[in-house]
């Protein structure tokens, strides 16, 4: 087997990336082929076998979902002579859907609990877009690592260039943590290793938790709206510096973003107790210093800066 | 009242039980997390329906030293795991988390008042809760 010239502390963590990253509205067939509620098990029968799919949305006049038809559907009303009967008899009325914003971890997750074969994808209003199946997500995936391979290798003489000038010998101590879009799984790791570090400094516990409840707030701002970025702390004497920058996609509104209460988080995330618009307000609030660096179409760079005896 | 009386005293179900039993100096009910993050005290009880493992990585964070999560909502094992990682204890009741605060309120209402160092009636002295037959 060829060897990839690519980092092997990266590797793994480039396929969570992906999944975490990469959204339903990425991965799901457009346009839809739907049926009508009135249309009869035979139309949608021929409809499946002329488009080579294994399951058909019905939607309403105005674009909703209102059940689908699966082939065991047809196969059932084959089965029972009911073929020339009504969709709206006949389908599954009860649908799982996936939402275009959601990120792959999310729809894998669906595929498992489910054991469906595809599920058809909605919009923030509701309209059905798309359809994702199991070897939509497979193909895309594998497209899109094979271009992640491609920039790692790119970045890789970058990384070993800023990994050595991230050690001078100052007395500091530097953290650097890579955060990932939607990874709710690792989300406050970062911040419990930098809480960690601080704690064995022997710097007071009163310090300790301002820091960690700065950098916990940041580090949710880069999983829930970021692209992805780094969470990096600087450990100085009477000064701790925690710095969150990320690739994107920038904060257009910087007032409204530090305004308690103001947030753009999406139904799913705010279901986590997220997205209640206290992050970067409480981030402000615990530190001595606060600057916040953004503009739509740009990465974002926070600066929380806490002093200590 | 000590953490291991949340479930001698108040009947909580204990699902993750290896913590360090000490004396509860506060408690916080809330289910959003960055509310916790702000106002949560040091080295007390959250009581909430936020039943994931970034409920964990919030306590541990912020020195909470026990979790009550209410309604009966199911808690996923990778929850358990990471407070046992944590050290963080985990309750679980079919009460809500207005029941648990109200029961809660006698003994730690106080300290919570108090600020982070708690009072020390807090401290061995569990009493009788509403409904609870305190450990003797």
């Amino acid at each position: 087997m060829p060897s990839v010239p690519i980092s092997p502390d990266a590797g793994p963590q480039v396929v969570l990336d992906l999944i975490y990253r990469l959204k339903v509205r990425d991965v799901m067939s457009t346009p839809v082929i739907t049926a009508s509620a009135g249309e009869t098990m035979r139309t949608i029968q021929y409809r499946m076998r002329d488009n080579g799919i294994t399951g058909v949305p019905v939607v309403d006049g105005h674009g909703r979902l209102a059940g689908l038809v699966s082939i065991q559907d047809v196969i059932e009303a084959l089965d029972k002579g009911r073929i020339g009967a009504k969709a709206e008899e006949l389908m599954t009325k009860t649908v799982i859907v996936l939402e275009d914003d959601m990120p792959l971890a999310f729809a894998t997750s669906y595929f498992n609990r489910y054991k469906y074969g595809r599920f058809p994808v909605l919009d923030r209003e509701g309209s059905l877009v798309g359809m994702v199946s199991a070897s939509d997500i497979i193909r895309a995936l594998l497209v899109a690592m094979n271009d992640e391979v491609q920039r790692l290798e790119e970045r890789l003489s970058e990384r070993l260039a800023a990994e050595a000038e991230s050690r001078p010998p100052d007395g500091k101590t530097r953290l650097s943590f890579p955060v990932v879009r939607f990874d709710f799984e690792n989300a406050g790791k970062a911040s419990a290793e930098i809480k960690k570090a601080l704690k064995e400094r022997g710097i007071d516990p009163a310090t300790v938790r301002r820091a960690a409840v700065a950098s916990y707030e940041l580090e949710l701002n880069e999983v829930i709206h970021s692209e992805g970025g780094t969470l990096s702390c600087s450990i100085g004497e009477g000064r701790i510096e925690i710095v969150a920058e990320d690739r994107g996609p920038g904060i257009p509104d910087l007032d409204a973003a530090m305004r308690e209460g103001y947030s753009t988080a999406n139904e799913w995330i705010r279901s986590l107790g997220f997205g209640a618009g206290m992050g970067l307000p409480n981030a402000r609030r615990v530190s001595d210093e606060f600057s916040l660096d953004s503009g739509p179409g740009r990465g974002t760079r926070v600066l929380a800066a806490i002093k200590y005896q | 009242m000590k953490i291991s009386d949340l479930e001698r005293g108040f009947g909580f179900k204990s699902l993750q039980a290896e913590y360090a039993d000490r004396p509860l100096a506060a408690g916080y009910t809330s289910d959003l997390l960055s509310d916790v993050m702000a106002n949560a005290k040091s080295e007390g009880v959250l009581v909430t329906i936020q039943a994931h493992k970034n409920t964990v990585a919030v306590a541990s964070l912020v020195n909470l030293a026990a979790i009550v999560v209410c309604n009966g909502r199911p808690v996923p094992e990778d929850m358990l795991e990471a407070a046992k990682a944590e050290g963080v204890a985990v309750f679980l009741t079919d009460r809500s988390q207005f029941e648990v605060s109200g029961l809660l309120w006698p003994e730690l209402g106080g300290a919570g008042q108090a600020g982070a160092a708690g009072r020390p009636r807090a401290a061995g002295s569990p009493g009788a809760g509403p409904g609870a037959a305190g450990p003797a």
